[in-house]
């Protein structure tokens, strides 16, 4: 019981990332109808804003004491950031919760990144072949992620979560269990909500605003919408946007769990193919479904007794195409999706 | 026994009643036009006898086997063929390789691999295809690619690509949508002489009167997924249950 | 194409194999007719050629072929290590395994097309990269990756006595042997790795003109034309798709088992995504659904990638040290992230332009070019006609040209 239950928690934090990402790829050919294989891209550019946020807080001044001395005999050096230096408490305060800090960064760089995406690439794309759609993002996320890696190197980049949220909650105490049974580090629990909070965001901007509105309409029929007249291309931008702002802060906040690499853009954007696929192409509600559903079959596929159970294979690296393999043997649309989507 | 027995087909979708218990009965080397107001269910009908759409209820039997749940390339090995409502080709093919193809179909099955055999010594299949497309008039530009083709010609090769497998049985889904009225009687004729030469069975579903009445040896009438009346052309023209039908939804249309 | 393709046809087989053969003399001059380049480049355009057929002909663009190309180079390993270093065994083996292996994948992927199958392709890949990464370490030697050994088994030609690892062969002949040829003042390396591998190359072209020429091509052609009229018309399409599946992951499986013959070495990191994205970019630029396309950019993508990747910091500085200090600096720092180590983001920046530019990759462009340079030739010379021979001699030349790059189109 207590195993089950560490498992599934264990998923959510993949799962939420998973759910994320794949809503932003299913907002983005949903209404723009565009395959974006450079999506994988904007996550892991919101994790390395992270990275760039906290190489600039800790941007430090050095001095020299001149009363203590270092165990070498010269005199010791101190390094104070200078933002401790100049706002003092409040600059250690934002130090410490430099992730929560980055998304207030990484919003206006996703925001842009975006939007320069659409409109300096992508939009010319919109009457093209598919394959080519995916040709250009897929080169494009060749070049992103190569940008990267010669910026910041081939290496993962630790970054560490807010003293305050370091340690585990005991769930299992919370709910009446033994104690210490079920132990949840306390970040992947701020993950799992911080999803919640932006995926709720989302399906209640779609479903009360009239922007929502006319972009659920542009999903169910793109055609009909662009001949009545609304001016589609501006929305088709914002809408792009704000894939990439809520995909860069799913790669935000994701980085105390995953130290930020180049590559992690790919690693994820393939596994949230799948999950869109599985979830049903174009259905947002699918994308969320399929995504926290195989974060957590991931991690019941790790646990050491379904390992036992397979003569000692571990399967938590091919679950997730395994599902995938027999959800489009036996439902080929996905599990919420709707006839007629891309099929082309 | 007609060629193609249609009994008791219902279709639905959603809430709505599409087709209502119909019985057709379509006898070999006949024209047999389906005629019916906009929304009467024609098109319904046509895409459960290609494997398009399956019914809840009823049987399709063609030569008395069953064609329900058979995949479209299996329902055309069977014998039948379709002429779309918007003409479908290979745009890129040349349009001799457009007629080729279905040639290939009805020579070789479903499928058949002979990866390095070379087209060009398949003489046979050629001549076949040449020479259907001097009977539709498209001979000489047979080299010529498909996409630049105008929407008549595209119906004319449409043809040729049925022709060429000698159905039994061949579906015409509105053939004169869009056309001129030179490029339909072009069409007429054409499909006359077609009815003549080969010995073929026409389900034809149509709007224009004049092309049903020019064509047809029997007429369905369809309005709201029944077959309200059957019979000669000539017993149709002044029928008055058609005529209702018709004037029932004349303002609609 | 259907009239009479058999001479022009001939020729182009001819040509093709006098450049192959030819080889160390064409690409000495430009600074790549070293045996190790060579065979990266005949290796590739075998890799590429298979591509093209489910591509190209086809309109199934797979992501994942590099999972082929893995999986034929680990099954080569294999039979070099374990039966013998003749070559022979490990080629047949690795065709025959990533022949089945494609068959399982496009079995399942060719359930969907358009970009369902594009991520159903891309997502086995990255599956058959992790599965080698981790559950297939006893196989694929994880990270390490596998190469020969002195204690491997080889049941066929004895452990080598020699206390040396050896080297693959074919009946003696050891891949690496190479033959220097003084010749006007440059080497020409003649290298047995090399025509072993350009031998397979054409006889893999003939087959590829072979398919192009066939009703099955033509059956393919259709599929990427209308494949739901396809199915209206008869055909059972997708065993056809499947077939060439199948044969392109078997060319695939064949190009890996070339590399692994060449330089016995097999790791995992030959199936990543940017391997499988790299095929894609040799198709598309040299020419999607063109004979030769394919491997003109392989050639030209390896040939770049082995001149920009050699090129480092001093290099560059070197080309710009006759300007002043401070515009060299900025040159250099401007250019040099590109080359190198950086090679991946000039191939990322490639791979944009060409399908935002140059969709029908290079063999439409030349195409286009030839059009452009003789109508202009052509309004001179109509313009100057007028005066002399009269408008007759005028259209000769368009009608040949236009034959001509119909024809450029084709092959």
């Amino acid at each position: 019981m207590d195993a089950i239950l560490l498992q599934i928690l264990n998923g959510l934090d993949k799962g939420s990332a998973y759910a994320l990402i794949a809503l932003g790829l299913t907002l983005i050919f949903g209404t723009l109808g565009v395959v974006n294989f450079a999506h994988g891209a904007l996550f892991m550019i919101g994790a390395f804003c992270t990275v760039t946020f906290n190489n600039l807080l800790s941007y430090e001044k050095v001095t020299i004491s001149e009363t203590e001395v270092s165990p070498w005999g010269t005199p010791l050096e101190i390094e104070t950031p200078y933002v401790e230096l100049w706002f003092g408490d409040f600059g250690a305060m934002m130090i410490d919760y430099s992730v929560f800090w980055s998304i207030l960064f990484a919003i206006p760089v996703m925001l842009l990144l975006g939007i320069v995406m659409e409109r300096g690439l992508i939009k010319h794309f919109y009457k093209r072949p598919h394959a080519d759609q995916i040709l250009v993002t897929f080169g494009l996320a060749i070049v992103l992620q190569e940008v990267i890696k010669s910026v910041y190197g081939a290496n993962p980049i630790p970054q560490p979560a807010p003293e305050a949220f370091v340690g585990s909650i005991d769930v299992g105490a919370l709910i009446g269990m033994t104690e210490n049974s079920v132990l949840y580090p306390i970040w992947r629990m701020v993950y799992f909500l911080f999803a919640v909070v932006v995926i709720g965001g989302i399906f209640a901007f779609l479903r009360y605003t009239t922007f929502g509105m006319v972009v659920r309409a542009g999903m169910a029929d793109r055609e009909t919408v662009g001949l009545l007249g609304i001016d589609i291309d501006k929305r088709f931008t914002a809408m792009f946007g704000l894939a990439a702002v809520v995909t860069g802060l799913a790669g935000v906040m994701y980085t105390p769990i995953l130290s930020p690499n180049y590559h992690m853009g790919m690693d994820f954007l393939v596994l949230c193919f799948v999950v869109v696929v599985v979830g049903g192409m174009g259905s947002l509600a699918g994308a969320v479904a399929a995504g926290f559903l195989l974060g957590i079959l991931q991690s019941f596929a790790s646990m050491p007794e379904v390992k036992a159970f397979l003569f000692g294979f571990s399967i938590d690296q091919v679950i997730i195409y395994l599902v995938a393999v027999i959800i489009l043997l036996t439902r080929p649309r996905g599990l919420m999706g709707r006839k007629g989507v891309m099929e082309t | 026994m007609g060629i193609l027995e249609v009994k008791g087909v219902s279709k639905h979708f959603g809430g709505l009643l599409a087709l209502d218990d119909v019985n057709l009965s379509i006898q070999q080397n006949t024209v047999h036009a389906i005629i019916g107001p906009n929304g009467a269910g024609k098109s319904t009908l046509l895409n459960c006898f290609i494997g398009k759409l399956l019914p809840d209820t009823g049987t399709v039997m063609f030569n008395n086997k069953s064609l329900l749940g058979l995949a479209p390339y299996q329902i055309n090995q069977a014998g039948i063929s379709r002429v779309f409502q918007t003409p479908e080709v290979f745009s890129e093919l040349s349009i001799l390789e457009n007629v080729m193809i279905p040639a290939f179909a009805h020579r070789d099955g479903a499928f058949h691999l002979s990866p390095f055999k070379s087209l060009a010594r398949e003489t046979s299949i050629r001549e076949q295809a040449e020479k259907i497309l001097q009977d539709v008039g498209l001979i000489d530009e047979r080299h010529h690619t498909a996409s630049a083709m105008s929407r008549g010609n595209k119906r004319r090769l449409e043809m040729a690509m049925c022709l060429v497998q000698q159905p039994k049985l061949l579906l015409l889904d509105e053939p004169t949508a869009g056309m001129s009225r030179s490029d339909t009687n072009n069409t007429i004729d054409l499909l006359k002489t077609i009815n003549e030469a080969h010995n073929i069975t026409f389900v034809v579903i149509e709007h224009d009167m004049h092309v049903v009445f020019s064509l047809a040896d029997r007429i369905s009438v369809l309005s709201q997924g029944h077959v309200i009346v059957e019979d000669y052309p000539d017993k149709i023209k002044g029928h008055p249950e058609v005529q209702e039908a018709y004037l029932g939804t004349a303002e609609s249309e | 194409m259907l009239k009479t393709p058999h001479t022009s046809d001939r020729t182009l087989m001819i040509v093709f194999t006098i450049l192959v053969l030819a080889g160390p003399l064409i690409l000495a001059p430009v600074g790549a007719g070293y045996p190790d380049l060579m065979q990266r480049f005949v290796i590739y355009g075998i890799f590429a050629i298979g591509f093209n057929i489910l591509f190209g002909l086809t309109g199934y663009l797979s992501f994942g072929h590099a999972a082929f190309l893995g999986v034929g180079s680990y099954s080569a390993i294999w039979m070099l290590k374990l039966l013998s270093v003749n070559i022979v065994p490990a080629i047949i083996f690795s065709v025959v395994v990533s022949g089945l292996f494609a068959l399982l994948i496009g079995y399942i992927s060719l359930r969907r097309s358009g970009i369902y199958f594009s991520i159903l392709t891309l997502a086995f890949a990255q599956m058959s990269y992790n599965l080698a990464y981790s559950v297939l370490t006893p196989i694929t030697n994880g990270e390490t990756g596998l190469q020969l050994e002195l204690d491997d088994p080889r049941i066929l030609d004895g452990a080598s006595e020699s206390g040396q690892v050896a080297s693959p062969s074919l009946f003696g002949f050891e891949m690496s042997d190479t033959a220097v040829v003084p010749f006007l003042g440059m080497d020409l390396q003649f290298n047995v790795g090399f025509y072993v591998s350009a031998l397979i190359l054409i006889g893999m072209f003939y087959l590829s003109l072979r398919i192009f020429r066939s009703p099955f091509g033509m059956m393919l052609r259709a599929i990427k034309s209308n494949q739901t009229r396809l199915n209206y018309t008869g055909f059972n399409s997708r065993p056809y798709a499947l077939t060439a599946f199948v044969i392109s992951g078997m060319y695939a499986g064949l190009a890996g088992a070339l590399l692994v013959c060449m330089d016995p070495l097999a790791g995992a990191e030959r199936m990543q995504w940017t391997a499988s994205g790299e095929v894609v970019l040799m198709t598309i630029m040299g020419g999607a659904g063109t004979l030769i396309g394919p491997v003109l950019g392989a050639g030209i993508i390896k040939y770049f990638e082995n001149i920009f990747s050699r090129i480092n910091e001093s290099v560059v500085e070197g080309w710009f040290s006759a300007l002043p200090e401070g515009v060299t600096d900025v040159l250099v720092a401007v250019v040099s992230p590109f080359l190198g180590s950086g090679w991946h983001i000039s191939l990322g920046l490639i791979f944009m332009l060409v399908v935002i530019f140059l969709p029908g990759g290079l063999v439409e462009g030349a195409g286009r070019l030839m059009n452009l340079v003789v109508r202009l030739w052509q309004s001179r010379k109509t313009g100057a006609s007028q005066s002399d021979t009269g408008p007759a001699d005028g259209v000769t030349p368009a009608e040949e040209v236009s034959h001509r790059s119909v024809n450029t189109r084709e092959s």
